[in-house]
């Protein structure tokens, strides 16, 4: 049995999927010979820890930790403290300057730790640094859950995929937009009552900018790019238009002539921009489902879809980067 | 170059080969061959359509060979236009002269635009224009692209790209 110390900063909606997910594949994951051990877990308010792992059961209904917190220690401060192997980083996402992620993910690497994350910021922040400061310190840096959430798209290039050359990745990065696109082409409604429907359902955040502008699109391209294409590139660097100008007419119009108006994100173009796509093309998902088309020299066009995002999806990606570092056989280490 | 050639052949066993072998002889390569036998001339003569991709030196060359071989040439055309694409333009389309939007993309000679549908939902509000455009080539096609991205924000005009076929 492998014994995993495991540490959750972030106690959202993410956190609180992570933690759920943790207790219930308990068994399953022994049975695989992993003991996932949740030793702390820290917000905002402070940090409940316990070595013996804590009990699921007991945090999940506390919105916050403020009442079950152990000690008043947060993130890079807890990140030192607390004895682990590995730093699951979830706290909320900040795509200009990183934090509080990149410290914490930084002080966790500089540590010995692995991470897994699903915290877009510090990655389009500062990859190439975070990548590296892994590598000299022979941990592993997962992050699945950032690019189109339960969708497989990492882990399929890097992993299956491997040997084949990927010239390009397109596809429906953003659930938040894709949702209020279909709904618009579906009733023909203006964008602004979409919105508000999407708002009222949850899907679009009070302020919708960072989805609706294309931010977080973008924020999806810069990592594949650096972390798939070997690039080095900035947000600045993608050249963004949101969806907010789109109207139901043309949506109709579009539709009329065999095509659908869908956000639609380009590595190694570095674009994300609405784009006409034929309505039978498999990227052509609607609701808040997300799409990728790999392009690769050897195994042609291949088009993933799946959920974007949501609590237990997104803590379902985070567990199997977790999984994965356990499981990892180098070419080198077989014998 | 891109070239369609309407023949007329005799009602004879071996005529087709005879009519493919100049453009054999001259290095042709054979897009696609429409033979109809079924579908005689007013002469009782079987029309053929073939489109070839030549070298615009050999085309005397090959006319030559077909009519001393007894073949009649009713016509050589050049395709032009082989790739088309759609694009939608959202703002005031018409208001911000929509002629001289297209005018664009015609006068560049390698392009123009053969399809266009309009929806005006209300005077204030912005206007979508589907347009179809078509070139001489993929290369062209991304050209008048660019012509229409330039318009766009000169204009400020959404202009709604196709996504390609394929990864740049």
């Amino acid at each position: 049995m492998r014994d995993v110390k495991i540490a959750l900063v972030g106690y959202g909606i993410v956190g609180h999927g992570v933690v759920d997910v943790l207790s219930r594949k308990r068994k399953m994951l022994r049975e695989m010979g992993l003991n996932l051990r949740l030793v702390s877990v820290t917000d905002h308010t402070g940090t409940i820890a316990s070595e013996e792992g804590i009990d699921g059961e007991k945090i999940l209904g506390e919105k916050t930790l403020g009442k079950v917190a152990t000690s008043c220690m947060k993130g890079k401060e807890a990140i030192d403290a607390i004895d682990s192997d590995l730093v699951i980083e979830v706290t909320p996402t900040n795509i200009v300057h990183g934090q509080p992620g990149l410290g914490h993910m930084e002080a966790a690497l500089s540590g010995g730790k692995h991470v897994v994350t699903s915290n877009k910021g510090p990655l389009v922040v500062s990859f190439n640094k975070l990548h590296k400061m892994a590598e000299n310190n022979g941990v592993m840096l997962k992050f699945e859950a950032t690019v189109g959430g339960t969708m497989p798209l990492i882990s399929l290039v890097e992993r299956t995929l491997v040997g084949n050359t990927i010239r390009g990745i397109r596809g429906v990065f953003n659930g938040t937009c894709n949702y209020i696109l279909t709904r618009m082409t579906d009733e023909s409604i203006p964008y602004a009552h979409a919105l508000s429907e999407a708002q009222d359902l949850g899907i679009a955040e009070a302020d919708p900018s960072y989805d609706v502008e294309g931010v977080d699109a973008a924020g999806k391209v810069v990592i594949l790019a650096n972390a798939l294409f070997g690039m080095n590139i900035k947000y600045s660097d993608v050249e963004v238009t949101g969806i907010a100008g789109i109207t139901p007419e043309a949506l109709g119009l579009a539709k009329d002539k065999g095509y659908a108006i869908k956000l639609i994100g380009d590595v190694p173009a570095l674009t994300v921009r609405p784009t006409l796509v034929p309505l039978a093309s498999p990227i052509n998902v609607s609701g808040t489902l997300n799409s990728a088309a790999i392009y690769t020299d050897l195994s042609g066009t291949i088009t993933v879809t799946g959920l974007g995002a949501g609590s237990i999806e997104t803590a379902s990606a985070i567990l199997s980067d977790v999984i994965s570092i356990y499981r990892t056989k180098r070419i080198d280490a077989i014998f | 170059m891109r070239l369609s050639m309407d023949l007329e052949l005799l009602d004879r066993p071996g005529q087709l080969l005879t009519a493919l072998q100049p453009l054999r002889d001259n290095k042709a390569n054979i897009i696609s061959v429409v033979h109809q036998r079924e579908r005689k001339t007013p002469r009782g003569n079987v029309p053929v359509r073939i489109v070839v991709e030549m070298d615009r030196s050999k085309l005397e060359a090959v006319k030559g060979q077909l009519q001393s071989s007894g073949i009649t040439v009713v016509r050589i055309g050049e395709v032009r236009f082989v790739e088309d694409e759609s694009v939608v333009l959202i703002g005031h389309v018409l208001d911000s002269d929509l002629g001289d939007t297209i005018h664009r993309i015609d006068s560049t000679g390698f392009a123009e635009v053969m399809d266009l549908s309009i929806t005006m939902p209300g005077v204030d509000d912005p206007s979508t224009a589907y347009l179809k455009i078509r070139a001489t080539g993929k290369e062209e096609i991304q050209k008048a692209l660019s012509i229409l991205r330039e318009v766009g924000i000169e204009k400020k005009l959404l202009v709604i790209e196709p996504i390609g076929d394929d990864a740049a």
